[in-house]
């Protein structure tokens, strides 16, 4: 029996229905909102590429059951994070030292490193190696990323 | 491209430049084609020689540029752009980009073996400055001025001599030129370039780092329906029997399509359709065709040979060994690798009106089209094949399969369907960089010099073709039945003037799992063996690796690079190993180099590792590099593919490997198949060498070629014991240390 579902995504109120409570959240943000910044890596909580914000944590979507949420727990994606007239201030820094090649993993390192920002503005670059550890990237754009975020915290 | 929902038109339109409807050939079903038609009646021309084929002047200014090679994540789009612009003198601003989209742009042969500036950007480079020269010409009538006396700036033909000039616009009417490409049309003068040469930003990654961008994994169709496939347990197993009552429980399942051995669930959502594949219960028959892991070289080694090629022979090697003061004998060997894109394969497929079209991340839209042709039979002008941008692939991934795999069950289902990958998929059946293993013999004279040099490679026979879609192997489907690993022989011969020299591939009848290309393929393993080799020839004369090369080394291009690089690296000339190896943590640095394909890029690198000789764990801190690929077109975009070469190959040489069992692929995820992650990623320090007045040569695959061996000489140099079987894990390592 399908169940109907109130989510807040970006600052705003989404109503959706899920078949299934065990749904991950990556689902119901790309397919049932039409989300394109939470991208589906391995499913499996090992890449990072569909990091979300829930409540200000950088959360796996991919391992996260739509039903697990708290209620009112507010979820912001890649594309609600900022926008192309007011970009995330780690952002403004991926775009600024051109940190990415396919950019399929930034979705992940952007999230994960605004998370990171939140909690530690200032961080050094091992710090920062070190929040990044658990997220893949293959073309190898690892060295401009450290650097983008590194720029966000005014510490480049 | 950030059309939330993508139709054909918004496809076309992308970039607002030109002009044109599509509209389906004839009406009759048997003579469907896709030749896409202009709302006046004019047909796209594709043909590789015809200016039109590359770029359309809009009324609006803009140009559009159509490229049969496709952006895999490198930049090439903001590349391609950038030569365009150039030549037609126009802000980068007014121009766009289409590419792969097989009914609009020309086949330019696969985005493989660096190709895509060299080849793609050149033909680009020539039908621009073809248009630029009509353009002129007809000014020049128009205005009644010589064609000497004027000049292009900012979209428009004017008098050098001032006065009032004509917009592109003004003189083309439809956006057509109708004229052939003139490959030996005069080209801007390199001394002019305002845009080549130039670090520009990428077109692509403000919608990337903004959550705009769509990705083929965005891709969603009217009607469209979700697959996931359920592959056979064992790669040759055979599907005996099904139970479709086992998915009846999951809400919006609408099929299971089984096809002989090909097997998948379609449902309304995606998530139902992941639960299904998963909860699916099938019969399989045993298969155990693989050889056992821990025998993998020697299977390799009895592999059936169909046939030697001989790459190169100077001399008489084997008379120079027996001659020679020392000889010196070694095997090396790269472990199979898979591609590791990190969104795994997605294509989405439709069949209506007995047209096809599928929108695919492949690197060979073209090529794709006819496969799929020919696995659905229908005629290639029925199928339609849209590239749209994916995880990166790194040589031939599953793209291409999942577009095989949506085509059938686009067919089956009569809806549009969207196969996504799961990363066991990916990890299990894209086809495989193949082992390769390598026999060297040298022989040095009384000086140290190596006199004889003799090498054998264990290759699979093939080369850059068509790989067999999965889906049609399993279904039973036309599809070819030769490999294609790449063209994997590159690189086994030298740069070097050696007097003797003999390099034979043995190609190999068979090997264990489907085999592509991954990056750099061949040229890799191959320069890993050769300049590791080498490098044991220097350590055996007792001489600095840098000056044993240029001892041998004519080229005054590879001169530069290994000079180039020396000097960033602050390499100290003495022969390896170091003279200091106490400590727990020894410390070395290592030396590679390599001519692409000895006909075109040079690349130079020298590797600094620590080996912690308790652990055997290698950290490679630091990498230098040095490349000449010629012209470059962009520098930041040059600079993007040495970090990612270099990195993405530090990681298949410390960690990766592909396991398996008698049955198939066991290494299914990242936790059994490891990549590099950031704290061990090294520090990357590039040094181009610019050469505007040459020709552009490719810089997306040659530097993964120089790391392997520059880590192996490195770990020689910190401990004086020698790697020769890539992953050079701890456990190889710590045995390694041992012998020595
Ligand atoms: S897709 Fe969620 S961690 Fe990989
Ligand atoms: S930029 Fe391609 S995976 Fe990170």
């Amino acid at each position: 029996m399908a169940q109907q579902m109130s989510l807040d995504v970006n600052g705003r109120a989404a109503r959706v229905s899920v078949d299934d409570p065990d749904t991950p959240l990556l689902y119901v943000l790309r397919d049932d909102l039409g989300l394109h910044g939470p991208r589906f890596g391995c499913g499996l909580g090992q890449c990072g590429s569909c990091t979300v914000h829930v409540d200000g944590q950088a959360v796996r979507s991919c391992i996260t059951p739509v039903s697990g949420l708290k209620p009112g727990a507010k979820i912001v994606t890649l594309e609600g994070l900022g926008t192309p007239e007011m970009p995330h201030p780690v952002q403004a820094a991926f775009i600024a030292e051109q940190a990415a090649q396919c950019g399929y993993c930034i979705n992940g390192m952007i999230m994960q490193s605004a998370a990171l920002l939140n909690e530690t503005p200032k961080p050094d670059e091992a710090a920062i190696r070190q929040a990044l550890a658990q997220n893949l990237c293959r073309c190898g754009t690892h060295l401009r990323i450290v650097r983008a975020v590194q720029r966000a915290a005014g510490t480049l | 491209m950030n059309a939330p929902a993508l139709s054909r038109r918004s496809l076309l339109l992308q970039g607002g430049a030109l002009v044109v409807g599509f509209s389906m050939a004839g009406r009759n079903a048997l003579a469907q084609t896709f030749a896409p038609v202009a709302t006046d009646g004019f047909t796209k021309a594709v043909a590789p020689d015809q200016v039109d084929s590359f770029l359309a002047l809009g009324a609006d200014g803009r140009a559009t540029i159509f490229s049969g090679k496709v952006d895999l994540g490198t930049g090439i789009e903001t590349a391609m752009a950038q030569i365009a612009a150039e030549e037609l003198d126009l802000p980068l601003d007014r121009v766009a980009v289409v590419q792969g989209d097989t009914a609009l742009t020309p086949d330019q042969g696969p985005t493989y073996g660096s190709l895509s500036i060299q080849k793609g950007g050149v033909e680009i480079r020539h039908a621009a400055a073809t248009a630029r020269a009509r353009l002129v010409q007809r000014a020049s009538e128009r205005l009644g001025v010589p064609v000497d006396a004027l000049e292009t700036r900012d979209g428009a033909v004017r008098p050098k001599a001032g006065g009032p000039g004509l917009a592109y616009a003004e003189l083309v009417t439809d956006g057509r030129l109708d004229l052939k490409v003139d490959p030996a049309v005069n080209t801007k003068d390199p001394a002019r370039f305002a845009l080549v040469g130039k670090s520009v930003a990428r077109i692509d990654i403000p919608q990337k780092v903004m959550g705009r961008f769509t990705y083929m994994q965005d891709v969603r169709v009217p009607g469209m329906v979700h697959a996931r496939v359920v592959r056979p347990p064992a790669i040759g197993a055979s599907l005996e029997s099904v139970d479709e009552g086992s998915v009846a429980g999951i809400p919006g399942v609408l099929k299971v399509v089984r096809q002989g051995n090909f097997l998948a669930v379609v449902a309304e959502k995606e998530w139902a359709a992941v639960k299904a594949a998963g909860q699916l219960g099938a019969t399989w028959s045993k298969w155990e065709g693989l050889p056992e892991q821990d025998k993998l070289w020697q299977h390799v080694r009895a592999t059936k040979v169909t046939k030697d090629d001989l790459t190169s022979s100077t001399g008489d090697a084997e008379a120079a060994l027996g001659r020679a003061a020392r000889t010196l004998e070694a095997s090396y060997d790269f472990a199979i690798h898979t591609h590791g894109s990190i969104g795994p394969s997605c294509a989405v497929a439709e069949l209506k009106d007995g047209l096809l079209t599928c929108w695919t991340a492949s690197q060979m839209t073209h090529a794709l089209r006819k496969q799929l042709a020919a696995m659905t039979g229908l005629a290639p002008e029925a199928v339609r094949c849209i590239y749209v941008e994916g995880s990166g692939c790194y040589g031939r991934n599953g793209h291409e399969d999942a577009a095989g795999d949506a085509a059938l069950l686009a067919r089956a289902v009569g809806r549009p369907v969207r196969v996504q990958w799961s990363r066991a998929d990916e990890h299990g059946w894209d086809p495989k960089g193949p082992p390769t293993l390598i026999d060297l013999k040298a022989g040095l004279d009384a000086d140290g010099n190596v006199a004889a040099w003799s090498s054998q490679f264990h290759v699979p026979e093939g080369a850059a073709g068509n790989v067999p879609l999965v889906a049609a192997d399993l279904a039973g489907l036309p599809h070819e039945t030769a490999m294609a690993p790449g063209n994997v022989i590159q690189n086994s011969a030298l740069p070097y003037a050696f007097p003797n020299v003999r390099t034979v591939c043995h190609r190999l009848a068979s090997t264990p799992f489907r085999p592509s290309w991954i990056r750099t393929p061949g040229r890799m393993q191959n320069t890993y063996a050769n300049e590791a080799f080498l490098d044991e020839c220097a350590a055996a004369a007792g001489a600095d690796p840098l000056e044993y090369r240029l001892r041998a080394l004519k080229d005054p291009r590879g001169i530069a690079v290994l000079e180039r690089v020396a000097e960033i690296a602050g390499w100290q000339a003495r022969p390896s190993p170091a003279a200091d190896m106490s400590g727990d943590v020894l410390r070395g640095r290592g030396l590679s180099y390599v001519k692409y394909e000895l006909n075109r890029t040079y690349v130079a690198g020298v590797a600094e590792v620590e080996v912690d000789r308790r652990t055997g764990r290698i950290r490679v801190p630091r990498f230098f590099v040095a490349q000449d690929c010629g012209q470059i077109i962009n520098p930041d975009g040059v600079r993007n593919q040495l970090d990612g070469n270099v990195i993405q190959t530090v990681s298949r040489v410390l960690m990766e490997e592909v396991t398996f069992d008698r049955g198939g692929v066991t290494s299914l995820d990242w936790a059994s198949y490891p990549i590099i992650t950031f704290p061990d990623v090294p520090e990357v320090v590039t040094a181009l060498i610019d050469r505007p007045t040459e020709k552009p040569w490719g810089a997306g695959e040659p530097s993964a070629a120089i790391v392997p061996a520059a880590i192996s000489n490195a770990i020689f140099d910190a401990t004086g014991a020698r790697l020769r079987s890539v992953p050079f894990t701890p456990a190889k390592v710590k045995a390694a240390l041992r012998a020595t």
